[in-house]
């Protein structure tokens, strides 16, 4: 029965499916994220500067005010789901600075609202977020001991 | 002895179960896409006046078996089986339907395929004289689906070429012996699927998993019925996608039984333009289960085609699965409608 060749052969498949299957459109994602994260990077310079410039702030106090500012703007973004269109045309660059981990975290807090503020809100905030701050901080303990054991 | 059936996996059905009325109820971006004329009822937002997605695809549901329902001149308490599901867990879209309707549910579960599940079973139901009147419907949610099976809507990630869109739509299909309305369409035959699985993993390009069981039970209808892809003027997949067709094309190719490229559609990339940024096409159990109840039964009803084979295929994973690294199975269930227009000519 020539039908059972169908199941017997998923090498060939595998083939057949990456000649169909076309790639990600590497030069125009390139391109793309950097241009956008480029924009949000200046943004980020520009709202240092005016801190601690024309705010008169000291230079630490001048880079949390941007993390601050760019955080309550991804945040609002997200809320009125404009960000969702630019990451799916920006890609890695809004995802790579400070906006991507704030839509990572408003995200889900609108989506699972709905399912009550302890079991949704509250249990599903970290759902894409949390990976990466279980991986992030316990790197750092990692890099702190090792710094530790190393210099004192 | 069963003696209705036709070698392997096919089943004839010499009674001919009519399709008395079909009804289809989508959401806004379907409503835009080059089919949004030939529904009967496009959502003016995904919320459909509810406080939920989950609601609002329950609803479209309901909307599109009560919509069913009228056009066939039947009452609800006529229904005898009504007979669907959903992409959500425990199929609630269906179930809670079914609540309201107050009607003996069959709850099904076969992915993307459940449209054509639900005809094939239906349909048998019928002819067997197990019923008089079988209501069948299938249903998806963008918004539902999103949640479920990947990350919260407004969260910014960037789609692969590869990947699909889930159409937000509910397609509800009457079957009867005793239709009151003249038929849209006759079920000849129905086939069901065997699960076939060669290996694809991406979640994201699930067309690439459905090709083989596609491929399969078409090979199957084909040898069981002694027919040939010639005897009908369509073959209508369900959510294959651009690489999925491409895959069931070089597949059946290979097999010795090449299927003509315009004689070959899929529900996937007849309800979206190029331009809505869709990247491989439409999924989900609404997308075969709109195009066949808004657009394929009024042709076949108009003569325009005689006979077709409609076909939705499903992807049987769930992210439990996926993410302990299982690839991903497929199943396709056909069914061969014919139209009820008798012409001189075959």
């Amino acid at each position: 029965m020539n039908r059972q060749k169908i199941h017997t052969d998923p090498i060939h498949y595998n083939q057949l499916t990456k000649q169909v299957s076309p790639p990600s459109k590497l030069g125009q994602g390139l391109l793309r994220s950097f241009w956008v994260g480029g924009v949000i990077c200046v943004l980020g310079q520009v709202i240092a500067d005016v801190g601690t410039g024309l705010l008169k702030m000291s230079t630490t106090d001048g880079y949390c005010l941007t993390a601050i500012v760019l955080v309550f703007l991804t945040a609002v973004l997200t809320g009125i789901g404009v960000f969702d269109k630019i990451g799916q045309y920006a890609g890695a660059g809004s995802f790579v600075p400070i906006t991507g981990f704030a839509n990572a975290m408003v995200s889900p807090a609108v989506e699972f609202r709905r399912e009550g503020m302890v079991l949704g809100l509250g249990a599903k905030l970290f759902t894409i977020a949390g990976p990466v701050l279980v991986y992030g901080i316990s790197a750092s303990v990692l890099v702190g001991i090792i710094y530790a054991i190393l210099y004192h | 002895m069963a003696t209705r059936r036709l070698g392997q996996q096919t089943i004839c059905l010499p009674m001919k179960p009519a399709i008395c009325a079909g009804a289809a109820c989508v959401g806004p971006k379907e409503g835009e896409g080059p089919l949004g004329a030939v529904f009967d009822r496009v959502m003016e937002d995904e919320l459909y006046g509810q406080q939920s997605f989950e609601l609002a695809e329950r609803q479209m549901v309901l909307d599109a078996a009560r919509m069913a329902i009228q056009k066939a001149r039947f009452r609800e308490s006529d229904i005898q089986f009504f007979m669907g599901g959903d992409l959500l867990n425990q199929i609630i879209s269906a179930s809670f339907a079914a609540r309201e309707l107050a009607v003996p549910f069959i709850g099904l579960y076969g992915a993307c395929s459940t449209m054509s599940e639900g005809l094939c079973l239906g349909s048998m139901l019928v002819d067997g004289g197990h019923a008089d009147h079988v209501l069948c419907v299938a249903s998806s949610h963008f918004c539902t689906a999103e949640r479920q099976y990947r990350f919260p809507l407004e969260y910014g990630n960037q789609r692969t070429p590869t990947a699909q869109w889930t159409v937000t739509g509910a397609g509800a299909t009457l079957l009867s012996l005793s239709p009151r309305t003249a038929p849209m369409a006759r079920i000849t035959h129905v086939c069901m699927g065997r699960v076939v699985d060669l290996g694809v993993t991406d979640a994201n390009n699930m067309g690439a998993a459905m090709a083989p069981a596609a491929a399969d039970t078409l090979l199957s209808l084909f040898e069981d019925t002694r027919t040939a892809p010639t005897d009908y003027d369509l073959i209508v997949t369900g959510d294959l996608g651009q690489i999925g067709r491409s895959l069931l094309l070089k597949l059946m190719l290979e097999q010795g039984m090449p299927l003509k490229e315009n004689a070959c559609q899929d529900c996937g990339l007849l309800i979206y333009e190029q331009e809505q940024d869709t990247h491989a096409g439409g999924s989900g159990c609404g997308c075969s289960a709109s195009v066949l109840n808004g657009y394929l039964l009024p042709r076949l009803q108009s003569g325009e085609l005689r006979r077709i084979i409609f076909m939705s295929t499903g992807a049987l994973m769930s992210t439990t699965s996926s993410q302990q690294g299982e690839s991903i199975p497929g199943v396709a269930h056909a069914v061969v409608l014919e139209s009820p227009v008798e012409k001189g000519k075959n």
